[in-house]
């Protein structure tokens, strides 16, 4: 099973995607430096990194330009660039969006305007890709509820400039009724009972006054779109072992594969790796007390112990899981490290297994 | 300060449970709901996610737009698919029939027919990827909508929610620096934008202490001098330490940011948390 460096071979945009707090941005800033470590001109585009790794790399504040990180840092962790050069930029999307819609009167949906953050983060991608001046994008996602709801901004944004999410309420025996058969009726009633008729109406005039005000938005959605597809573009999935973060994997996994999008391959980030754990036989707790010369330290250690092997056992179960869901794609694991990652040499640490060659190769640097 | 206790908490009608995603509110949702119908409350915890956390804990299938009864005095109820699909094509509109909803289900004379009354109800809220917006729909809409009934509901539900006697919420946060932050963002944003009163935060998850210094030193320095699983027993508990220390940091950080009371609640070693563990947990809610 491949690495990164061989997952994003001839690759010029890779997109992190997963639900919040897995290690999106971790992943997406180590792959950026990794590439950028192997000769490329790099820029990842992050949404939120925590402050320490931000201030670490010399980016203190967000912006929409993207800034050069300091080659001197790479010198300093003892990394050769062979001429990489590392770009980052913080994405403000919230400021970007809510700049489009301030010109006009309608302020107060941009909060509501789910996706909106997401879009504007497609939205830099696509600029920047346009203009050609990095060889690889990396493109860290926003911390949705789930990881499909990015996937999903830009057909949102059309279906709400159209207006068609609209219609589906309005023609309850037309599309909406072919759509979603019987449930519709209930539906309606819901809608009916705690927000009265009216709200259709009112509705209809709100949206019919939104849909004219963003006129190139529609051609520029479905061009963002073409890019996801862009076979020069790379999915990469990132997870917990936990079961759901592992089950809505699976999910995006295959809504990818459903979508004609490039998927290659999920990174389980914050593994208890078993090789660590391994199995003890009998009299191991005979041994640890004599070992410390202290029963009670021995009694907790070994506590200690079982609970993280029963993390690294469900760990397991859920990795062969997702691996016989993938089948022959790559599942990368990337070690619980024991303290939060948080400049250059932190994510070089979690380089090492992001871009080793294979599982055999990641255990073996587990193993230490 | 005052500190109210966690059955006046449950006093209330309506207890949202917010916080960032994955960081534990549909299981604190859960151990609240739990711990209420331990005191004979009539509860009800209203999944608002898609994910139907609760009906996955109690190996029940899954449901639509309705209440089930979950244990004694705990009734859960989820939103259909259907009913996401067709409101999430337009924004704004799931999140206010959704609050309408749980709205509905606190009145003490229900719309509905034969409705259950309860004396309690739990939301679990969505994920705060993008703030508050959830809560502040009724008076986004009611901005909107000048005039008319749709105006009117969202007043309503405005008044609902910013009801500090009837309407309260609990923030999950995990002890991590950025989960601090944003919960700490969030409770400004709760307390000052939305108006809501934030009773709890619960530090979910915190890593026991089982290490003293003095044991950190003599497994340091036990740990260069063997191999196999003595090594790895010792290095488990070193990582431990690591993080638990870590972690404290973090709870220290957020005790001092955050005006409401904080409650800590610990990681539990499981594969899987099931009700057993989550009814343990509900007994540590104070
Ligand atoms: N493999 C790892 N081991 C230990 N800590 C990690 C690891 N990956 C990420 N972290 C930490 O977890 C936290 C969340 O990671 P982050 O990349 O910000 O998540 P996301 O962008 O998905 O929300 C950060 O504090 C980060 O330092
Ligand atoms: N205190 C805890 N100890 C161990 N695991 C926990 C704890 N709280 C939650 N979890 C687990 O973490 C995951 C996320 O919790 P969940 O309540 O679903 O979060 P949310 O609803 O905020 O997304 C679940 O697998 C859950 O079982
Ligand atoms: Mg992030
Ligand atoms: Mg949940």
């Amino acid at each position: 099973m491949a690495g990164v460096a061989e997952l994003l071979d001839g690759k010029r945009v890779c997109i992190c995607a997963g639900s919040g707090g897995v290690g999106k941005t971790t992943s997406s800033a180590a792959i950026a430096a990794g590439m950028a470590a192997r000769g490329k001109k790099v820029a990842v585009l992050t949404i939120d990194p925590a402050k320490r790794l931000a201030d670490s790399l010399g980016l203190p504040e967000l912006g929409n330009e993207e800034r050069r990180v300091d080659p001197a840092l790479f010198a300093q962790a003892g990394i050769e660039t062979n001429g990489g050069e590392l770009w980052a930029m913080m994405l403000d999307a919230k400021a970007t969006f809510d700049e489009l819609v301030r010109r006009h009167a309608y302020q107060q949906l941009s909060a509501a305007l789910a996706g909106s953050q997401e879009y504007m983060a497609m939205e830099k991608l696509f600029e920047l890709h346009a203009e050609a001046r990095y060889d690889l994008l990396v493109l860290d996602t926003p911390p949705t509820r789930n990881a499909l709801e990015f996937l999903e901004a830009p057909r949102r944004l059309m279906q709400f400039i159209e207006g068609r999410a609209l219609q589906v309420f309005m023609k309850p025996t037309g599309l909406g009724m072919k759509v979603f058969g019987r449930g519709t009726s209930m539906v309606f009633s819901v809608l009916r009972r705690i927000t009265g008729v009216e709200v259709l109406e009112d509705l209809s005039e709100f949206f019919q006054a939104f849909s004219g005000m963003l006129g190139g938005f529609r051609e520029r959605a479905k061009r963002v779109n073409e890019l996801l597809a862009n076979p020069e573009t790379c999915f990469l999935v990132v997870c917990g072992p936990q079961g759901e973060p592992v089950t809505e994997a699976v999910y995006f996994h295959r809504k990818l594969v459903e979508a004609k999008l490039p998927f290659g391959g999920v990174i389980v980030n914050k593994v208890h790796y078993e090789s660590e754990l391994p199995d003890y036989g009998e009299g191991f707790a005979a041994e640890l007390a004599e070992a410390l010369g202290d029963d009670d330290l021995a009694r907790r250690v070994l506590m200690n112990f079982d609970d993280y092997r029963a993390l690294a056992a469900r760990d397991r179960r859920n990795i062969k899981r997702l691996t016989a869901e993938m089948r022959a794609r790559a599942v990368i694991q990337v070690p619980y490290l024991d303290t939060d990652v948080h400049d250059l040499s932190g994510l070089m640490q979690i380089n090492e297994y992001l871009f080793a060659a294979g599982a055999k190769e990641r255990t073996a640097i587990a193993a230490g | 300060m005052y500190v109210p206790a966690v059955s006046e908490l449950l006093d209330k009608r309506l207890v949202i449970v917010t916080g960032k995603g994955g960081v534990g509110k549909s299981t604190v949702a859960l151990a609240l709901g739990l711990a209420a119908a331990a005191e004979g409350r009539r509860t009800i915890v209203c999944e608002v996610s898609s994910q139907e956390h609760t009906s996955h804990v109690f190996h029940r299938a899954r449901v639509g737009f309705h209440e089930v009864e979950m244990a004694d005095n705990l009734w859960a109820m989820f939103r259909s698919r259907i009913f996401s699909y067709l409101t999430a094509a337009t924004p704004g509109l799931r999140e206010l029939v959704t609050i309408g909803k749980m709205w509905e289900v606190a009145q003490p004379d229900r719309k509905v027919k034969k409705g259950r009354k309860y004396d309690l109800v739990i939301v679990d809220a969505p994920a705060t990827g993008a703030g508050v917006g959830f809560l502040q729909t009724p008076r986004t809409f009611a901005n909107i909508a000048r005039v008319g009934p749709i105006k009117a509901q969202a007043e309503a539900l405005e008044a609902f929610i910013v009801n500090h006697r009837k309407t309260g919420a609990a923030i999950v946060a995990l002890p991590e620096e950025m989960p601090v932050n944003e919960t700490v963002a969030l409770e400004r944003q709760l307390t000052e934008e939305v108006d809501v009163a934030v009773d709890r935060v619960y530090m979910n998850a915190l890593y026991p202490e089982r290490f003293s210094k003095p044991d950190v030193e003599r497994l340091e320095s036990a740990c260069g001098k063997t191999n196999g699983p003595l090594r790895a027993a010792y290095r488990a508990a070193l990582s431990e330490s690591r993080r638990a220390a870590a972690q404290r940091e973090q709870l220290a950080r957020l005790a001092e940011l955050v005006r409401a009371p904080v409650r800590t609640l610990p990681f539990v070693f499981v594969p899987q948390l099931g009700v057993e563990e989550i009814r343990e947990l509900a007994k540590g809610m104070h």
